[in-house]
């Protein structure tokens, strides 16, 4: 029993880390309508960025953060004038495209500027078992993993604040129901999405921080894209609880499934099992399970 | 000027529901088939063939294969290498398993299979919409590649996990070099596209795109749309199977199963798109494109001189940045391109 | 606009057109394409590797030649990726009278090239991956996989673990946990291991882990479950790092993981940061300096040619696996000159018999100054890998150590078998009759 609560609880934990991925994708979907592939790329790129001053240029992290923040800010802009403005109202699948040429620029860019080397990122955040936890219950349980659910509650009070005090969320938020109805009262839709760029550019930094720490900064950063993937669909692609929900479920769910299940099939099912229980709880709720109603008309 | 319709008169059903209606269409395009079966086998280096026609064939019909599901049926799939994993080895099991197979049936029967898969991981889309079912394709991507390495039967428990194309022989005529090789996948190509343009200028095809238009108007006015879903799934993994297969059997000759991996599924996607969504032409123009694309690039960037690790990031780079550029200048992909192209051409030399 | 991209379309038409014709190289060299990857998933690898293999190629230039023979290289992309890799191929086979050889260094895109080589005449290289079973040249004559294969390492893995523990058969009853990339690459070693499981006597868990392995718990948690004596890291890329991380999360000792060597470069290390103290893996080069490194520093660096951007990278696993793969090239060019004629530009064909006639022992790795960096090498059509040596090294926090003093070779008798069975098998498929092919 206490075995499966540890798996319980490693998946859990893993679940935050996929969530913090899937924000990204989650804020610029509902503010754009935008299937946001580059998000993996703008991970790797930020936490590339971040290492490579402090390497590079002897920068102290607490320096390095800020730059490679305004560096992510100004890329969202940048594609917001670039890639986006001149195809508002397009297909979703041309912007999706566009999306993907973008994170083929985004990973040459940054390994032209900072080469192809593996680096390491030490934010000094011990990645081992608390030691408390492991006297009293037995169980293993990385302090770094409870420091990054921490950091990404507070992202996500932080950003539903956002959403719903300020009066940019409010624009946002009329911005991701109605493109033509928010132009018309006199929003201004590509600062909106400016905006919102420059966010998702901020939440792709700290997920690339917390996931660069953890596994080196290196081009297989822009893979923890595909985890989040799951997370997305089966959390809705509108909804931010729905990231932090459905990272929890996909996280604890396919650890359960590869260690109780998976020794029967061969193993090595977490690749495809996340997708395939997103597709089975989709049968029930297309939209994910706190996605917008679709509701379709004639 | 030389592109003129006028005096040529419709006066039969049949000219009139002709593939290509306008006669200097015709001809152009016997003029192409007649260069791609003729000329070229003569003119061109192995080079060519191996390393660029017969890759641009089997993109092409892969292409054409997605283009009927998303460009036709408004499907988005992103588990195309899956069914082309499907159609490689089953055709390869087909072949190694009954005796005295003929290769254009293994072809086939790899091809049904993959449309069986099809039909199987295309269930979902009759709830699941948009991007939501785009991300749950790459469940069938996954799974497929884990089934074909998990089970060692597929691959007759070869310890390194990969098949063996057998060679290929029709009729008792061995196809080896890189000529005859693509004489055979141009030939096949050239019958799946025929096939292909007639399905979707069929009730077939009208239907596909009654459902891409609007799924829950098609219903009302009476098409079936599981039906028709399904179909363009299975239509779609037909031809993605077939590709697969030749792409084993006279692209690499060994695959292993993560040679169909996610990546060849977005190659695949770049070219529909960047080719031109609902558009048989458009495939062609797609492959052509992301085919030749880096070679073009990578050709170029060596004679700047610069090292090896700077030029091929900025080859990357330059194939992004081309990609939006692309999309900007034509969101409806290089098809609509060459549309506008042949209006202006009707016109020309006096466009007023 | 449009007007304006046509021209440009146009122009770089008319350059790569140029390209083509000005980048031929003199047909009075022996020309070598370089199938690399310097960018995406792998490329911190490839850069090393294919950087190490130029800078010695720099280096033979640098001392005359292969008597009085320059070396020419192009170096094509391939992202690692199958379908370019075979483009690459193909357009670098016919280039500068003739490709000599390739190392594409991805399993991939050697397979997509296995069956063009015969035709081509082009014989290739498989430096520590691919078919194990083409070290047999009477059925794989155009194939090389030079110094060791999957299925010897497996071996000396299980020889290393049990000269651990005093003895092999003191292995018996203990739990040893494969833990693979879930791939055809991670399930290459199965029939080695499962032999040993049987004979030996231990108890041998597999554990999958998907690609691309960037997150492990669920594996590691089976592991921790299973208490394992040792656990054998089939690993690639990233999965690696992630691999000693969590093992440290877990509470693994590092000490009784054992890596593959594809699992044993600084870029598997550096990123795990003080998780890798002690992790031990598998190798074909001895860690350390030789003669010939401080020597590509020297002619090579010193001149500013040197093909890698970090000269702190100088003589690291890769760079190091680099080096011995061109001083192999070259010896097999070398062999291929004494045999058909002295400063005179060589065939595939010819180097080919070059290859399958080396003999490097310790007195030609003196001259080389290389004295150990690999093990003796002496290939024959039987055997294209002419050793199936290897040896364990460690990562003490800085820089890999090596354990071994000398050369672990597992069971070859059982690895040469299961190479003839299996090789046997993909002749019968191919329709090819085994045979030596003349020189």
């Amino acid at each position: 029993m206490q075995f499966f609560f540890e798996v319980l609880i490693a998946g859990l934990l893993s679940g935050v880390m996929y969530a913090l991925v899937a924000l990204g994708f989650v804020l610029i979907f509902k503010a754009s309508g935008v299937f946001n592939f580059a998000q993996g790329a703008m991970v790797f790129f930020a936490a590339l960025t971040t290492v490579g001053l402090k390497e590079e240029f002897g920068l102290s992290l607490w320096l390095a953060i800020p730059i490679t923040m305004v560096v992510m800010v100004l890329l969202g802009i940048a594609t917001e004038r670039i890639v986006l403005r001149p195809l508002v109202n397009q297909h979703d699948i041309t912007l999706f495209m566009a999306t993907i040429g973008l994170t083929f620029f985004l990973e040459g860019l940054a390994q032209l500027i900072w080469g192809s080397n593996v680096r390491r990122l030490d934010l000094g955040i011990q990645d081992v078992p608390i030691e408390f936890v492991m006297d009293k219950t037995g169980m293993l349980i990385s302090q770094f993993d409870v420091i990054a659910a921490i950091i990404c509650a507070i992202l996500v009070a932080a950003l539903a604040i956002l959403f719903n005090k300020t009066k940019v969320g409010r624009a946002l938020r009329a911005v991701a129901d109605d493109h033509q109805a928010a132009l018309s009262v006199g929003i201004p839709l590509q600062h909106v999405w400016a905006i919102v760029w420059a966010v998702a550019g901020f939440v792709a930094l700290v997920a690339g921080l917390l996931w660069g720490s953890r596994n080196g900064v290196q081009f297989a950063l822009t893979f923890v894209a595909l985890k989040a993937l799951p997370v997305l669909i089966l959390g809705g692609f509108t909804s931010v609880p729905g990231a932090i929900v459905g990272g929890l479920i996909i996280g604890a769910s396919e650890k359960l499934a590869e260690v109780y299940i998976g020794p029967y099939v061969g193993g090595g099912i977490e690749g495809w099992f996340p997708y395939v229980l997103a597709l089975v709880f989709l049968l029930v709720r297309p939209e994910g399970l706190f996605g917008e109603k679709i509701i379709r008309r004639i | 000027m030389i592109y003129r319709e006028a005096g040529q008169y419709k006066t039969t059903y049949d000219t009139d529901t002709q593939i290509f209606p306008i006669a200097q269409d015709r001809y152009a395009m016997l003029a192409i088939l007649l260069i791609a079966f003729i000329v070229i086998p003569f003119v061109a280096t192995p080079y060519i063939f191996s390393a660029i026609l017969i890759p641009f064939l089997i993109f092409s019909l892969a292409a054409l294969g997605l283009n009927i599901l998303t460009g036709y049926a408004g499907q988005i799939s992103l588990g195309t290498a899956a069914f082309m994993a499907v159609g490689a080895f089953a055709s390869y099991n087909f072949m190694l398993r009954v005796p005295g197979m003929p290769i254009l049936l293994a072809f086939i029967l790899g091809g049904i299979c993959a449309a069986m898969v099809g039909i199987a991981f295309g269930l979902p889309s009759l709830r699941i919409r948009g991007f939501y079912l785009a991300a749950s394709t790459l469940a069938t991507q996954f799974f497929v590649v884990w089934c074909l390495t998990k089970v060692p039967w597929f691959t007759n428990n070869s310890a390194s996990g990969v098949i063996t194309a057998q060679q290929i022989e029709i009729l008792g005529f061995k196809f080896d070099s890189p000529q005859e090789k693509y004489l055979l996948v141009l030939g096949i190509v050239c019958v799946l596209a025929l096939l292909a343009k007639n399905m979707v200028r069929s009730t077939v095809g009208r239907s596909w795109m009654a459902v891409r238009d609007m799924d829950v108007a098609a219903e009302v006015i009476g098409f079936r749309v599981m039906k028709t879903k399904l179909t363009a799934f299975a239509v779609s993994s037909f031809y993605c199977g077939i590709a697969g297969a030749l792409f084993a059997y006279c692209y690499v000759g060994t695959v292993e199963p993560e040679a169909y991996n996610l990546d060849l599924s977005f190659r695949i996607l770049f070219m529909v798109i960047i080719g031109g969504l609902g558009s048989i032409l458009g495939s062609f123009f797609g492959a052509a494109f992301i085919v030749l694309l880096p070679i073009v690039l990578s050709m170029i960037v060596h004679v700047t001189g610069l090292p090896n690790s700077v030029t091929s990031n900025v080859e990357l780079m330059v194939f992004g940045g081309l990609i939006i550029f692309f999309l900007i200048v034509e969101p409806h992909g290089l098809a609509r391109l060459w549309q506008i192209g042949k209006e202006k051409l009707r016109l020309w030399p006096f466009p007023h | 606009m449009k007007l304006k991209f046509a021209k440009a379309m146009i122009v770089s038409a008319v350059a790569a057109a140029t390209a083509l014709t000005g980048a031929l190289a003199s047909a009075q060299e022996q020309f070598i394409p370089i199938l690399s990857y310097r960018v995406g998933l792998y490329a911190s690898g490839g850069s090393g590797f294919f950087g190490g293999a130029i800078d010695y190629f720099n280096l033979v230039n640098a001392n005359g030649g292969i008597n009085g023979v320059k070396i020419s290289w192009e170096e094509c992309e391939t992202e690692y990726n199958a379908t370019r890799g075979v483009e690459c191929y193909e357009r670098l086979k016919k280039k500068g009278g003739g490709a000599s050889l390739v190392e594409p260094l991805g399993t991939g895109i050697a397979y997509g090239i296995l069956d063009r080589l015969p035709t081509d005449k082009v014989p290739m290289t498989t430096l520590g991956y691919g078919r194990s079973d083409a070290a047999n040249g009477q059925v794989f004559p155009y194939v090389f996989p030079l110094i060791t294969s999957y299925w010897n390492q497996a071996a000396g893995m299980i020889k290393y673990l049990g000269d651990k523990e005093g003895g092999i058969e003191k292995l018996k009853g203990k739990k040893i946990v494969h833990l693979y990339h879930d791939s055809a690459y991670g399930k290459e070693p199965f029939p080695v291991l499962e032999a040993y499981e049987k004979s030996i006597g231990f108890q041998l868990i597999k554990i999958p882990v998907p690609h691309p392995g960037t997150e492990q718990n669920s594996q590691w948690l089976q592991i921790r479950q299973a208490n394992p004596d040792y656990v054998i890291l089939w690993g690639w890329g990233v999965m690696n790092a992630v691999a000693i991380k969590t093992a440290a999360r877990v509470g693994f000792p590092r000490e009784k993981m054992l890596g593959v060597w594809w699992a044993g470069s600084e870029e598997d290390t550096i990123p795990a940061g003080d998780a890798a103290k002690g992790y031990t893996t598998m190798t074909f080069n001895t860690p350390g300096n030789y003669p010939v490194i401080d020597e590509i520093r020297k002619k090579v660096y010193g001149a500013g040619k040197g093909n890698l951007s970090d000269k702190d990278r100088i003589g690291s696993v890769y760079h190091m696996r680099g080096v011995t793969a061109a001083m192999l090239w070259i010896e097999g060019i070398r062999n291929a000159q004494n045999k058909y004629g002295k400063g005179k530009v060589m065939t595939g064909e010819q180097i080919r018999w070059g290859l399958e006639n080396i003999n490097v022992d310790e007195k030609r790795q003196r001259e080389l100054g290389a004295l150990n960096m690999f093990p003796t090498i002496k290939t024959s059509c039987q055997d294209h890998e002419g050793s199936g040596a290897v040896k364990v090294q460690v990562w003490d926090g800085k820089a890999w150590k090596a354990v071994t003093p000398n050369w672990v070779t597992g069971d070859r008798a059982m690895v040469q078998k299961m190479v003839a069975e299996s090789s046997a098998k993909y002749a019968a498929e191919k329709k090819i009759t085994p045979a030596c092919l003349p020189g």
